[in-house]
């Protein structure tokens, strides 16, 4: 790793030793801070297993614990799957030729980026005379409004990534308009977008963890019900903290992996006639770029991919 | 073959958690938690309950089940542990009689949560048969659903630090931080009458939270609910002050259910002469030492 | 519309809130932010390693149990610092995250020749990074930067549920008093935030402009 960077050059024997020390000051620092995180949670008996830690190994717990993961999975799933809908239509509005279409999509786009998810969700539940049954809806309501608006950008930007080429080709072997987007447009926009779309997929569901202020179901209303039960607000907060990490990385290994298998190059690849395979990882992040762009947050601010 | 150690190790994992599962947190906490349906207080359930033909109150009593709104997160009033079927407090045990009225076991009673905006909607809708969920008798109200009673009379009171002498009513209220539910109508008082600095949060249960952390001042809302908190932490909180708004519990229904209020008000009168009101509240907040207030008259049924 | 001409002061007082913690966690997650991207680019594999795991977790992690953490968690080990610092300490904590992210792409956007030159020319570390690299990366990161904040923006609306009086809080206040304008309502409300998020924008678009003049 220690190659040259932008940053430095390629270490000499004088250097690496100064880093092997700044490396065990480090390391020396680290270990002294986890000694006072431990001793400052042990002092304040956060450390204890009954009425702090117990109640997540407790059957009856593990089981609403569950329950709840399940309930905020069902969100994530659902208004991913409205958000790609919405994202498609709104895509595609902002590209057509009609102004009737195009200016009230992007609108609609714009509007519903710029304002904060947690207001979006408020509103729909207020909407829905805020019932505590409907709360899992005002909930889904509010993450496709905001994640469709990001969608919208990512299929626009993903589309505009397709070679021109591709589209005057099939216009000029007579296809309608429809046909273009749909049979040679958008199965190669997918490929390009697909790692940008699973990236939102975190943002969507670290967000569904706004459902506490409105009562929905999910892991973080569990959460409530758990610490204010045994007052172990701490310990409730690591896990249902633990527990997201968990899943958002393994959605961001699964980001890496559709990355890397639908990369150009090494697959049988009909575009990738020469460059196409760099042309492609271009766009893509561009597509990226586009998403981080319009990604004015919500609770998540722009979880994008890696680089 | 790297799939197959994967799975292998996802396996292990999930057994090894299973046999950890072993902890038995709210089981050794004994008193008020356990006993299921059939905890605390139970009322007598009158065995031969007849009802006029047409009325709800047959239809209910026939179907042997009813849907009851209350409060799950206000102790003393009716809260519900996370793991626990049933919600305890004044208020389930005002629903229980009603149920025993109606014939029905404590059991068969089907508890809904309900929050405070949502309880209109949840009679309107027919979601709920009785909403008992610390639901304040108003004109407004009394337009869109039924609501009889009163049952129990509170106010707008302070819930602040047992050590605390600065607080002793609304008027030491000025800059002072007041933690009450974001949206509610106490906290637009004690912002607007009394020039307390308004802090927000989404239940009582996370302001008196902060009152213990010392983060706020004092929670506001109605005594009764405040009364309950105060019972279960009473070295470190305490109630003060009068009341300064007069909040009366009804018990709301449907305003198209026929022959409702009479059955409910005669209920109460009765509850309120036999003793059961008294045992009722005994069972709830009055455990936190809370006196027992005078019996209430009930509105006549328009 | 009376509900918003007749508590426009409230309103008012909202938003300047919500700028306050905007400020005060923006401030914050760019100290973060810059330190942690230092870690990472730096050759020391310990710092590199602890920027990553800074990062991995914070952009993971939801913002809401970030709160739940400064607000409950905290003051279980007897810290508690008032509501306007637990709502900057988690927002600057998890902002940082990506700021460090940002500006970490902005430097490595930098073509490698340009320090390879300006070392060849006999520049030190410093003088590398303050006239060669920085200047470069920061109009790289504007952009990204800029995106960050504005998200910022909106997650500051989560204040509303942890005691904090700003624009979000307002506007459920507000739904309760006037039932019948919460169409209204809402759009007064998000109007706020939009200006916000526009000025962002527009100040982020004329800072590109004129670094990418000095070119």
């Amino acid at each position: 790793m220690t190659k040259s960077t932008v940053l430095y050059d390629a270490p000499g024997p004088r250097a690496l030793r100064r880093y092997r020390l700044i490396g065990a000051i480090a390391v020396v620092a680290l270990i002294a801070l986890a000694y006072v995180v431990v001793k400052v949670l042990y002092d304040n008996g956060q450390l204890e297993y009954e009425g702090v830690w117990e109640p997540f190994v407790t059957p009856a717990y593990m089981e609403i614990i569950w329950q709840g993961l399940l309930n905020t999975l069902k969100a994530a799933v659902f208004a991913i799957l409205g958000a790609l809908v919405y994202g498609v239509l709104f895509g595609i509005g902002k590209l057509s030729d009609h102004r009737l279409i195009r200016w009230p999509s992007w609108l609609v786009v714009e509007f519903f980026r710029a304002v904060p998810l947690l207001l979006l969700i408020i509103f729909s539940w207020a909407l829905l005379d805020q019932q505590v049954d409907a709360a899992f809806y005002a909930l889904v309501a509010g993450l496709i409004l905001y994640n469709g608006s990001v969608l919208a950008e990512v299929f626009r930007a993903g589309i505009n990534a397709v070679p021109k080429g591709q589209a005057e080709a099939a216009y000029a072997l007579g296809m309608r308009k429809s046909q273009v987007m749909g049979s040679v447009l958008m199965p190669q926009a997918v490929r390009i977008m697909l790692p940008s779309i699973i990236s939102q997929c975190i943002v969507a569901l670290k967000d569904t963890s706004l459902g506490f202020v409105i009562l929905a179901p999910g892991l973080t209303t569990v959460g409530r019900d758990i610490y204010r039960e045994y007052k172990n607000y701490l310990a409730t907060a690591l896990v249902l903290l633990l527990i997201y990490l968990v899943i958002n990385l393994l959605l961001d290994w699964l980001g890496r992996w559709v990355e890397r298998k639908y990369s150009g190059g090494h697959k049988l690849n009909v575009t990738a006639v020469g460059v196409l395979g760099e042309e492609e990882r271009q766009a893509r992040a561009e597509v990226e770029a586009a998403r981080q762009a319009a990604t004015k947050g919500g609770a998540g601010t722009g979880a994008g991919g890696y680089q | 073959m790297k799939i197959r150690r994967t799975k292998i190790a996802v396996i292990a994992a999930a057994a090894a958690l299973a046999l950890a599962g072993c902890g038995d947190a709210g089981d050794d906490d004994g008193g008020d938690g356990d006993g299921g349906s059939g905890g605390g207080f139970s009322p007598e359930v009158v065995s031969d309950a007849s009802f006029d033909d047409g009325t709800r109150t047959a239809e209910i009593a026939d179907a042997g089940t009813v849907k009851i709104g209350v409060k799950f997160d206000q102790p003393g009033i009716g809260f519900k542990s996370a793991t626990s079927d049933t919600p305890e407090g004044f208020d389930p045990n005002m629903g229980k009689i009603l149920a025993a009225k109606l014939g029905i076991e404590p059991d068969k009673i089907e508890w809904v949560e309900t929050i405070s905006d949502n309880r209109e909607p949840f009679l309107q809708n027919s979601t709920v048969d009785f909403v008992i969920a610390s639901y304040s008798i108003t004109d407004e109200r009394r337009q869109v659903v039924g609501q009889a009673g009163p049952y129990y009379v509170t106010g707008q009171q302070l819930l602040v630090a047992a050590d605390d002498d600065s607080i002793n009513g609304p008027d030491d209220l000025s800059g002072k931080k007041v933690c009450s539910v974001t949206g509610s109508t106490s906290i637009k008082t004690v912002e607007e009458e009394y020039g307390a600095t308004p802090a927000g949060f989404d239940t009582y249960s996370e302001c008196v939270e902060q009152l213990q952390s010392g983060s706020v001042d004092a929670v506001t809302t109605d005594g009764a609910i405040l009364a309950g908190y105060a019972a279960e932490d009473p070295d470190n909180l305490k109630v003060v002050g009068e009341p300064f708004s007069e909040e009366r519990y009804g018990i709301g229904y449907n305003k198209d259910a026929a022959g409702m209020c009479e059955f409910i008000n005669e209920t109460l009168e009765g509850a309120f002469e036999d003793g059961e009101w008294e045992a009722a509240f005994d069972d709830s907040l009055g455990k936190g030492g809370i006196d027992l207030p005078e019996t209430p008259t009930p509105d006549p049924c328009p | 519309m009376d509900a918003l001409t007749e508590n426009w002061d409230l309103v008012l007082d909202g938003f300047v809130k919500t700028l306050q913690l905007l400020v005060g966690a923006g401030a914050l997650a760019l100290v973060i932010g810059t330190l942690v991207a230092l870690f990472r680019v730096s050759p020391v594999p310990v710092l590199r390693g602890t920027g990553t795991v800074y990062v991995t977790i914070f952009r993971n992690s939801p913002l809401l149990v970030l709160l739940l953490i400064t607000y409950y968690g905290l003051p279980q080990l007897g810290i508690n610092p008032s509501f306007y610092w637990k709502v900057v300490l988690a927002m600057g904590l998890y902002t940082g995250a990506f700021v460090a992210e940002s500006l970490r792409s902005g430097i490595n956007g930098i073509p490698l020749g340009q320090a390879e030159a300006s070392r060849s020319l006999g520049f030190t570390f410093g003088q590398t990074m303050t006239q060669v690299v920085l200047p470069q990366s920061f109009r790289n990161v504007v952009p990204p930067l800029a995106s960050v904040f504005i998200a910022l923006t909106k997650n500051t609306s989560l204040a509303s549920s942890f005691g904090v009086a700003e624009a979000t809080f307002r506007m459920k206040g507000l739904n309760n008093d006037y039932a019948t304008e919460r169409v209204v309502i809402f759009l007064g409300i998000a109007l706020g935030y939009v200006i916000i998020v526009e000025a962002i924008s527009f100040g982020a678009a004329m800072l590109e402009r004129r670094w990418r003049a000095e070119r």
